[in-house]
Formats: structure tokens, sequence, C-alpha cells
């Protein structure tokens, strides 16, 4: 049997595949996790793997690396990578074919990336291991590919440390080293979820000129848009089985499989504004009620003093309006103080200029112990709602602590009780619920009891901080769902914020663009979205990936 | 969505040989310190002159010392005084830790950093000489003792309150609490106390084994309980005149004091790993 790396050598054919596998199984113990899939991957095209949490697709992608785990129990057909059987490959096989005939990109570059070595000698790591090149010239090569990823001033990142670096430079690091010794095979594991979307464009660009020069791609996403940028095949995984595969163009447009059609209308965009994602349905709108704000910002400003004694301005004269039923939806990206901003509307956090007012009236000028009655008009969602719960108390207990905080408190055991039942099945869950530790629920779960908590206390406001960031598709949509219901059924206003232009385009009413601490646009969501103003704003709305061509 | 609620399986992990052996022990000093009658029928101060100086025999299984008492009696009617100054001092301890770290924590600004540096200070004196330092303002007794051993371990304790406070004040549901309107002292002492002091318990009972050493430390240098207590470090000062002669007088209370510590420590490890797996 010859390797890839002699084939290519000698210049064999290699056949029109690079990876083959049929009938792949893996299961951990009892549990099979991947369930008989079969794919192809060709040179010079992306296939993507596209599913949920726990359809098995990051398993998938580690047999082909042989990084499953020796807990793993891996079998299948056939599993060739050029022509080389690797399903009983020994650990020194993988290890040449690792970074040589397969780079790795992982999500998160700061965990992937050793923090106490210089990006310089983590990009030159495989070509040290493979032995390309010598001490003397691995050093120049790697900031030759720091150079070609876009890295700027490669010579000076190349001597920092991970740490010292953005997400984005992050990734771009690690997507140099998995691509130092031009592997015809490149897998991605969810390479851009964690970047902000205009990061994440110029990461796909990348990962589409090495496409251009002939790699193949395994591109592993749960994001449909993302895929639809790069993959010229996807395959749709569900609980380990591929239940789609076929032509990106086919199955992003002309989907067969109804788990794909749930995915795509799933997916929150300008598209399904006013309708309820999960079933279709319009929403049944009460009028906005434009008297006295709800909520209203003046000229918020915030200083935060940074471990050098330089102090840099979060927030920079910030002001808004939230009328009553109404979804301010505020987008930016990561640093822009979207969520210092959200901080100090809930007076958490003081404000070094400015006042926030809470219908019409003085909220953030007053004294803690002032503002404390009037706190139930306010309520707040976070983005991780297990660790905004008590870990020793139950769902019954958080609800009914929370009720207790109303205008009228329950006045027996029974009547919280039923009180927070109703709360349960205001959002979707029920009485069997109370008696739940939230680390049993599952992450819809869990920010359904944060909703239910935030309402417990009648609140005309609710500051939505990323309240469906960290959640699959279809959970978000169902979360998102709940909270435009609640809107409609209750008129309550919320403060929606978002990195996600898809996200806060279907639930805004009114935009505000934050970047660096400062409102560059500022509008009704049509106005944002279809006339935007702003060059920041139209840079973010050309990179936000799209499904369909706009 | 389903609506179904993942069954709590707690993984039942079964202990190992270890942990029981250490919970036999510690389950039997518990016994001698409240009812010593119940495991042996002699008293701890029956005098036998024509029995003295004994080595182990089925008779006397830990010998008899130099005025014919009977050695395992001693030891047993001594659990009591022992682990009385464990707890004792490791809860003094932890009252003076949670006080101070709490304060520092909670108030910050000048008041933390006067208290960090005393803290630092203390911590850099060994325990055994702050300890040394309250018997002799005080001279020796079973309360100075207590006293002394708790002031002596209380720095590090507090040190770790405080981080712990820190953390948890930090925590989201900290600041859920508040953004509900709750007062400021009642998300204190409902949610950043206990969840603060969770991941001491078990700080707690490894301390109580170490309290217990020092405390016959300070006994056997002569500056605990004064005779005739049969406290453990006290047994061993007597026996250190017949080192030479009557080895068991020496290194069977030794054995015990080592087995009782080890085995309070061992537990305490084996709670920590527990509390630690469960708060997530």
């Amino acid at each position: 049997m010859t390797s890839l790396a002699e084939r290519l050598d000698r210049q064999l054919p290699t056949t029109t595949a690079l990876v083959e596998v049929e009938n792949l199984r893996v299961s951990f113990g009892d549990t099979e996790v991947v369930r008989g899939i079969s794919f192809t991957a060709r040179p010079g095209e992306c296939l993507a793997i596209v599913g949920e949490s726990g359809s098995g697709k990051s398993v998938t992608a580690r047999t082909l690396v042989g990084l499953t785990g020796s807990n793993a129990s891996v079998t299948a057909d056939r599993l060739d990578l050029g022509g080389a059987d690797l399903r009983h490959a020994s650990e020194r096989a993988w290890r040449r074919l690792r970074g040589r005939q397969v780079g790795f990109v992982l999500q998160d570059a700061l965990v992937s990336l050793d923090q106490l070595r210089r990006v310089g000698d983590e990009v030159a790591e495989p070509l040290r291991l493979h032995g390309w090149g010598t001490r003397r010239s691995r050093p120049a090569k790697a900031i030759e590919l720091l150079d070609a990823v876009g890295v700027p001033e490669p010579e000076v990142r190349a001597r920092q440390r991970p740490y010292e670096l953005s997400g984005g430079l992050r990734q771009r690091a690690l997507i140099a080293s998995a691509i130092a010794l031009d592997p015809p095979l490149l897998i991605a594991d969810e390479p851009t979820t964690a970047l902000d979307v205009t990061v994440q464009a110029q990461v796909l660009d990348l990962l589409a000129a090495a496409k251009e020069r002939g790699t193949s791609i395994i591109l592993i996403s749960h994001d449909l848009s993302v895929v639809a940028r790069l993959a010229d095949e996807v395959a749709v995984m569900r609980e380990g089985e591929i239940v789609e595969y076929g032509a990106a163009s086919q199955v992003l447009q002309e989907p067969r499989h109804e788990y794909t059609r749930m995915l795509l209308d799933a997916i929150p965009s300008e598209h399904t504004r006013g309708t309820r994602l999960t079933g279709s349905t319009a929403r049944v709108r009460r009028p906005v009620d434009e008297g006295v704000p709800v909520l209203q910002a003046r000229n918020l400003t915030k200083v935060f003093r940074g471990p050098d004694k330089v102090d840099r301005t979060v927030v920079d004269d910030v002001s808004f309006e939230l009328f009553g039923g109404e979804t301010l939806g505020i987008v930016g990206e990561s640093g822009s103080g979207k969520t210092t901003l959200a901080r100090m509307a809930l007076a958490i956090l003081r404000a070094e200029a400015g006042e926030v007012l809470l219908r019409g009236e003085p909220w953030t000028a007053l004294t803690p112990g002032q503002r404390r009655p009037l706190r139930k008009q306010i309520g707040v969602v976070y983005q991780d709602p297990l660790s905004s719960f008590d870990p020793r108390w139950s769902v019954g207990r958080i609800l009914t602590d929370a009720l207790s905080t109303a205008a009228h408190p329950p006045s027996s055991q029974t009547e919280a009780r039923q009180r927070a039942v109703r709360l349960l099945e205001q959002v979707g869950l029920g009485e069997h619920h109370l008696s739940a530790a939230p680390l049993r629920l599952s992450g819809g779960q869990r920010q359904r009891v944060a909703i239910a908590r935030a309402l417990a206390p009648e609140p005309s406001v609710i500051v939505c901080d990323e309240p469906a960031s960290a959640l699959d598709v279809s959970i978000q949509a169902q979360v998102l769902d709940l909270l435009t219901d609640l809107q409609d059924d209750l008129g309550v206003s919320y403060l929606f914020i978002s990195h996600d232009l898809g996200v806060i385009h279907h639930m805004s009413d009114r935009i505000l663009v934050m970047k660096d601490g400062r409102v560059v646009e500022h509008g009704s969501a049509d106005d944002v979205f279809e006339r935007p103003r702003h060059p920041y704003t139209r840079r973010l709305l050309t990179a936000v990936p799209r499904l369909r061509p706009a | 969505m389903s609506a179904l609620t993942l069954p709590s399986t707690t993984r039942v992990r079964l202990p190992s040989a270890g942990t029981v052996l250490a919970l036999v022990v510690v389950v039997l000093v518990l016994v001698a310190a409240i009812a010593p009658g119940l495991l042996i029928d002699r008293s701890p101060t029956a005098i036998d002159l024509k029995a003295t100086l004994q080595p182990p025999s089925w008779q006397h299984p830990f010998g008899t010392d130099d005025a014919g008492r009977d050695l395992l009696t001693r030891v047993i009617y001594g659990a009591r005084q022992s682990l009385g100054i464990g707890l004792g001092a490791t809860g003094l301890a932890f009252l003076i830790a949670i006080a101070l770290g709490f304060t520092a924590a909670l108030i910050g600004g000048v008041v933390d950093a006067v208290i960090t540096r005393v803290l630092e200070v203390a911590f850099a004196f060994p325990a055994l000489l702050l300890a040394l330092l309250v018997i002799a303002v005080r001279g020796p007794s079973l309360a100075t003792e207590i006293i002394a051993v708790g002031i002596g371990s209380a720095p590090g304790y507090a040190r770790m309150v405080r981080g712990q406070v820190l953390a948890v004040r930090q925590a989201g549901f900290v600041e859920a609490a508040a953004a509900l309107g709750h007062p400021r002292f009642a998300v204190i002492r409902r949610h950043l106390f206990p969840n603060a002091m969770r991941p001491l318990v078990a700080v707690v009972t490894l301390g109580v084994g170490q309290s217990i050493v020092w405390a016959s430390g300070l006994s056997f240098l002569g500056l605990g309980v004064p005779p005739p207590s049969s406290e453990w470090g006290a047994l061993l000062d007597a026996g250190r005149l017949h080192i030479t002669s009557s080895w068991w007088l020496e290194i069977l209370p030794g054995l015990v004091i080592v087995l009782v510590a080890l085995s309070v420590t061992a537990l305490g490890r084996t709670l920590q790993n527990r509390l630690g797996g469960a708060s997530r």
C-alpha cells in the first residue's frame, strides 16, 4: 500500500475521491453515536457536515484523524484517505498522517494553542514533527504562513503568545498551523463559531482560498448559513445518521427531508420577521404604546480603568428610548459595549455620566434602597441561564423566590406554588419541573426557567442579553418564539441584545448598532437593514453569511 | 420540546476500602469520646502497682504505664479531650476565618487591604509559633490549648474564605438576585454565604485531623492539658521518660494519633471530591 504522500510525489493518479467512508459506526460503551454513515470528499471541494449538538458530527470528524479516544469503538466498511485504508491504522500511522495529510482546525483556538508557547513556534510545530526544513528555516516559514492567512505584522505576532492575540487572529494562527504542510485534507470543526461576524467572513474567505488551491475541506458546523458560503456538498446529521446528503444548492434551497426544512425555517432572518419560527404562523402584535417610554437612557457613559491604568470608554454617550410593547435591538460585535449598556440600564453598574429613566421616573439617579422596590418593573434574562441560578436551588424555589418580589407577593405557600406552576406553563414547562434542579434540565428548558423567573414580578421591561446565543438553532427558534408570544400576550417590552444580525432583524422593531461603545446607527429595523447609512453597518451586513443571495 | 425532566440519576460511587477503614476508625473514636465505657470496662486512673510497665499482653493490649494503669484504657478515655480540642480549635479557627474573610471581601478597599496584610503576616509565622504565643500569655490549660490551636490555624482559613466570597460574589446568580430587588443582606445570607462555605466543609474535616496533631504536639512539649489527664499528647509526654525501656508507652499512643489524623484527613478528602463533583 502506498501512502498518499508517495502517490502525490510520484504523480500517481489519485482517485477522484480523497476521502471515502462507508457505513461508519462509532460507539462509546453501549451508546452508538455515529450509526452507519457514508460520505466522500473530493479535492478542491468542501463537504459540510451539519447538525445540532449531539448529532455525532464532531465525532465523525475526529475518526478521520484517529482522535476518537481509547474508549470509542470505530467500525466501517470503508475508511480510505487518498487510497490508504485507515481502518486498522496504528497510533504511529495516525501521527504520521496528522498535519501532513490531514490538517485539523478546532473551534476554540485559545484552548487548542499552547498558552505558554510563542505563536510562531506553535505554527512551526507540525513542520518540526514531520521533519520539514531546519531549525533555522522553520521560523521564517512560520512567518510566511502567518502572512498567508492574513495575520498583520506576522514577525511581531510570531513572537507573541496566544492570549495576547484576538480571537480572530488566534483562529487564523491555528489555520496556519493546520495548512503548514499543505495537507490535501483540511478538517474544520466549527472554525468560526466563537468569532464576530466580520472576522468570521475573513476566516471563511481563508478556507475558500485553500479550497481554490485544491485542498479538500470537511467543514463541521451547526450553522447552515456559514455552510452556504463554502460548501459544495452538504450532509445533514441527526442522532448519528445522515438524513439528507446532496449538493449544497439542492439541500439548502430545496431540502427534501423535513428535518432539514425545519432547521432552515428555524433560522431567524429578515424573511422571518413578524412570524413565528416554529410553524411559521404570523404574530398577532399588540400596538406599541407611544406614550411615555418605559425605559429611557440619556447620554450614558461608562469608563473602565484597565490594568495598564489607562481609562477606556466602554460606553460613550449612548441614548435610547424603549416604548411599551416594543423590542429595541442592540447589535454589535464583541467589545462594542452592549452588555455594559444593559448592565447600566439594569442599574447593576453605575454610569459615569448620563442617566436612565424607568417609566419616565428617575431610576439610576436613585439610591439602591429607593431602587429596590422598583426593581420588579425590570427583569433580566442572561445568555447562560445555568450560572444565573443558585446551584443549590430547585426550579420551584427559584420561582417562588422571584414571586416574593412581585407587587402582590403570594400570601401562602399554596398560592406561591400555584403561581409558580402557572409561570412554568406560560413558558411551556409543567408542574413536574418544580422539583427539578436546573443542572439536570436541557439548555432550552433552563432558558425557559430563566424567562419564567424574569416574568414572575410582572415587569414591564425585560433586558435580554444574548438569550438564545448558546442554544441549537431549533431550540433558539423555540425560545425566540416564546419571547415574541409573551410580548404579544402581555405587552412586555424587550431591550434585546445580540451579536447575531439575523436574530436582531427577526426580533426588533428598532435597532441600535454599536461599535467601540458608540451608537453608529439608530433607526427602524427596515431602515437599518435596507438602507444602512453608516459604513460599519454596511460592512456588518455584507459579512453576514446568507442562505440565499440577497 | 420534550417536557421530560432528566431522571435524577446521581451516580452512586462506592467508597474505597480505605474510606471504609477511615470511617470505622472515626466512628470508634467518636464512641470513645462520647461513651468510653462502651468500649472498655476499666478505669483510666486505676493504679495497679503490682503490674507497672508491663509490655503489651492479652490482658493489657497496649501494656501498662509506670503506675500500672492500662494504656489502652487511657488512650480510649483520652479521645474525648483530644477530639474535643480538634473540633473546638477548628470551630474557633473557622469562626475567626469567616468573620475576617467576609469582612475583608464584602467591605473591600482599605479594610480588605489591612485584613489581608495582617493575615499575610500571621500566615508567615508557623501556626505552632502563634499557638505558643497564646499559651505563653495564658498559661497551659484545656481552654488555652483550644484557643491557641484555633488562633494558630485561623489565618490560612481566613484567606480561603475571602477568596471564596470574592469568587461567589461574581457569580451570575448573585447578580440575578440583586436584579430581582432582594436586599443586599438577604443576598448574602441566602446565596453568598452557603455557596461560599460549601467547598470549605471538606476543609473543616481536614482541619480537625491537623488540630489533633498540633494539640498533641503542644501537650508533648508540656504546654497542653496538665496531668493526670490522658489526652494523647500528654500520654506521649509521660512516656518520654521510659522510651528506652518501655517502647509501647510512646509508640502505641503515637500510632493512634497518626491513625486518627490519617482517617479524618482521608474522610475529608473523600468529602472534598464528592462535594467538588456535585457543585458542577
